[in-house]
């Protein structure tokens, strides 16, 4: 997702011709300015990861060096074969449908109505895009005492209409708790993207449209909305990668349970690294991770963000 | 064209109500023993009790938390931030064989979720005796906030004009003085985003510090809250007090910072 721009070569340096002492100079400073970023990213990015490779191969407690039991791919098949690792995916993938069909419509709807000129807008945009700084233990936190059965005020107000029940202790529920938690804290996240790609669109296409007859909801439609696909394609990536490291609020709120029913990836990682030393199993579930967030993202570059390179504009006026 | 804004005004209430609400419920359970807040669950506190924000100023390890979140949060930032421009300042304005291939290595850390390394980085920071320690959360935490850091600060490098450079060349300045004298007064604007991006970051991080610290005097106020809530589990009332008290500095820093965290956040949306 990353686009290098390759605009004009700003060069300090005379272009690489003979081995001069100039140049010489040159990869010094170069050395010197990359070299301190480059050893700390090594060390405790790119190391750990690939550890978490080469342990995923192995049966290991996490001590003593490196581990020595090699039991190849032992560790994915036994992975694969269990039941809770079935329900992360399981719950992976409702997240996501749910932020996808729910949470993200209602944010770009919100966004669009903070673009009209109403008045206190300011002061709108601020706070619901507040919870954002707010940590997700705070958050969590917060929505358990909510949500609990006795004392939260989330309950006895659903409780005025009869929908009080257990919310987060529930298996039938969790799910929609969690999800809930997570529009409360991220969807003024996406409100705020949203706005920031509608400022970018000139305004001389809607006004176009506005004077062509367009309805706003047909401007919006055939307009709006397709320049604003790439904001949009973006924020389905940002939230798929969120959901797939999901770990903080799940928990804070359930810890996964009931009896897995809301455990993710992340938290049956946890599970299985620290409290019960199968760092080795439990490294190949970060593999599992890390392979599901590169699979996607190469996968969503090539087949859903490369329509941007070709550009809405020519679309929209096919079109009309 | 001038349409009606009341219905615009009256979704926009109730998205605020529905972000506002559990605030305000936590601000005024807070002020209510527990046994008050189950008989009276939405209305104002009836006495006001006090002692349940005061008990905890009184407690050393509120502010001692504070104090570790500030620490790490300040020293995660200065190290990230002091990094990152010195790598993106070669990867702007120097044209150098493997320039790209460096740095695409570090913007594709912005597709590793960090939770996938979490149990090597365990495992070296206990190698390294670094476990128990504020520096374990530090190096890793700017490790892990270098690509972002690094594109935005290579964006913003990469604007200024070559002439300048020129001039400054010409006047007989190196490299570095270049570097420090001229760019990075220049760069202002694009360091107050990433430093307001890394301190958010920092404070709210919760997974890594929750597996570096086994002992309560390292303890960041995320670690602290969650605690917290396991001790006093059924007084409701008081957690929800501590709860208010930690928002405090991240809303207090949100006022403040506003604009360079969305200016930050949307930047590293739409170039990331």
């Amino acid at each position: 997702m990353t686009t290098l721009t390759r605009g004009p070569e700003a060069t300090a340096l005379p272009a690489p011709a003979s081995p001069s002492p100039g140049r010489r100079r040159g990869w010094v400073t170069i050395a010197l300015f990359v070299l301190p970023a480059l050893v700390l990213f090594l060390l405790l990015v790119v190391a750990p990861i690939l550890i978490a490779f080469y342990a995923s191969a192995f049966k290991w407690n996490g001590f003593g060096g490196l581990p020595t039991n090699f039991i190849g791919l032992d560790n994915f098949t036994r992975l694969f074969g269990t039941e809770v690792f079935g329900d992360d995916v399981r719950h992976l993938v409702v997240l996501v449908v749910l932020t996808v069909v729910v949470q993200l419509p209602i944010s770009l709807g919100i966004a669009m109505l903070l673009n009209q000129r109403i008045r206190g807008r300011t002061l709108y945009r601020l706070v619901f895009f507040a919870p954002y700084v707010l940590s997700e233990v705070i958050t969590g936190v917060l929505f358990s005492l909510i949500l609990s059965p006795d004392a939260g005020v989330g309950n006895r107000i659903l409780g005025l209409v009869g929908l009080n029940s257990d919310w987060l202790a529930d298996p039938d529920t969790v799910m929609l708790s969690l999800f809930l938690v997570m529009t409360w804290k991220y969807f003024g996240f996406h409100m705020m993207i949203y706005l920031a790609g509608r400022q970018n669109i000139p305004e001389e296409l809607i006004e176009a449209a506005q004077i062509d007859g367009g309805t706003p909801w047909r401007v919006f439609w055939h307009v709006t909305l397709p320049l604003l696909g790439p904001t949009i394609r973006i924020s389905v990536f940002l939230s798929v990668i969120y959901t797939i490291q999901l770990f903080d609020l799940v928990w804070i709120l359930t810890q996964g349970g009931p009896s897995h029913s809301s455990e993710t990836m992340a938290v049956t990682m946890l599970e299985f690294g620290f409290k019960r030393a199968q760092v080795g199993y439990a490294s190949a579930i970060s593999v599992v991770m890390f392979g599901l967030s590169l699979v996607f993202a190469l996968a969503y570059q090539r087949f859903v963000m490369r329509r941007d390179l070709e550009g809405a504009t020519t679309r929209m006026g096919d079109r009309r | 064209m001038r349409r009606p804004t009341l219905p615009l005004h009256v979704i926009a209430w109730i998205v605020g109500a529905f972000i506002l609400i559990p605030v305000v419920y936590a601000l005024l359970g807070g002020f209510k023993s527990t046994a008050q807040l189950s008989v009276n669950p939405f209305g104002l506190p009836d006495p006001w009790v006090p002692s349940n924000y005061t008990e905890v100023f009184t407690q050393g390890s509120f502010w001692r938390q504070l104090w570790n979140s500030t620490f790490i949060a300040l020293a995660s930032t200065v190290l990230v931030v002091a990094l990152s421009a010195l790598a993106a300042f070669v990867f702007a304005r120097f044209a150098f064989r493997g320039r790209e291939v460096l740095f695409t290595l570090f913007t594709m850390g912005l597709m590793f979720p960090f939770a996938v390394a979490i149990l090597p980085i365990f495992v070296l920071l206990r190698t390294f005796g670094l476990l128990d320690s504020p520096l374990g959360v530090i190096l890793t935490q700017a490790a892990f906030g270098l690509p972002l850091t690094i594109l935005i600060l290579r964006g913003f490098f990469r604007s200024i004009p070559g002439e300048i450079e020129e001039a400054a060349t010409i006047d007989g300045c190196s490299a570095f003085g270049f570097f420090w004298r001229i760019l990075l007064p220049m760069a202002r604007p694009a360091l107050a985003t990433v430093s307001v991006l890394a301190i958010v970051g920092s404070w709210n991080n919760f997974m890594l510090p929750l597996v570096v610290f086994s002992d309560e005097s390292g303890w960041t106020l995320p670690l602290g809250i969650q605690q917290f809530q396991g001790q006093y589990s059924s007084d409701t009332a008081r957690i929800l007090a501590y709860l208010v008290l930690a928002m405090v500095p991240a809303l207090g820093f949100y006022a403040i910072a506003e604009r360079h965290l969305i200016g930050g956040l949307t930047a590293g949306a739409t170039k990331g």
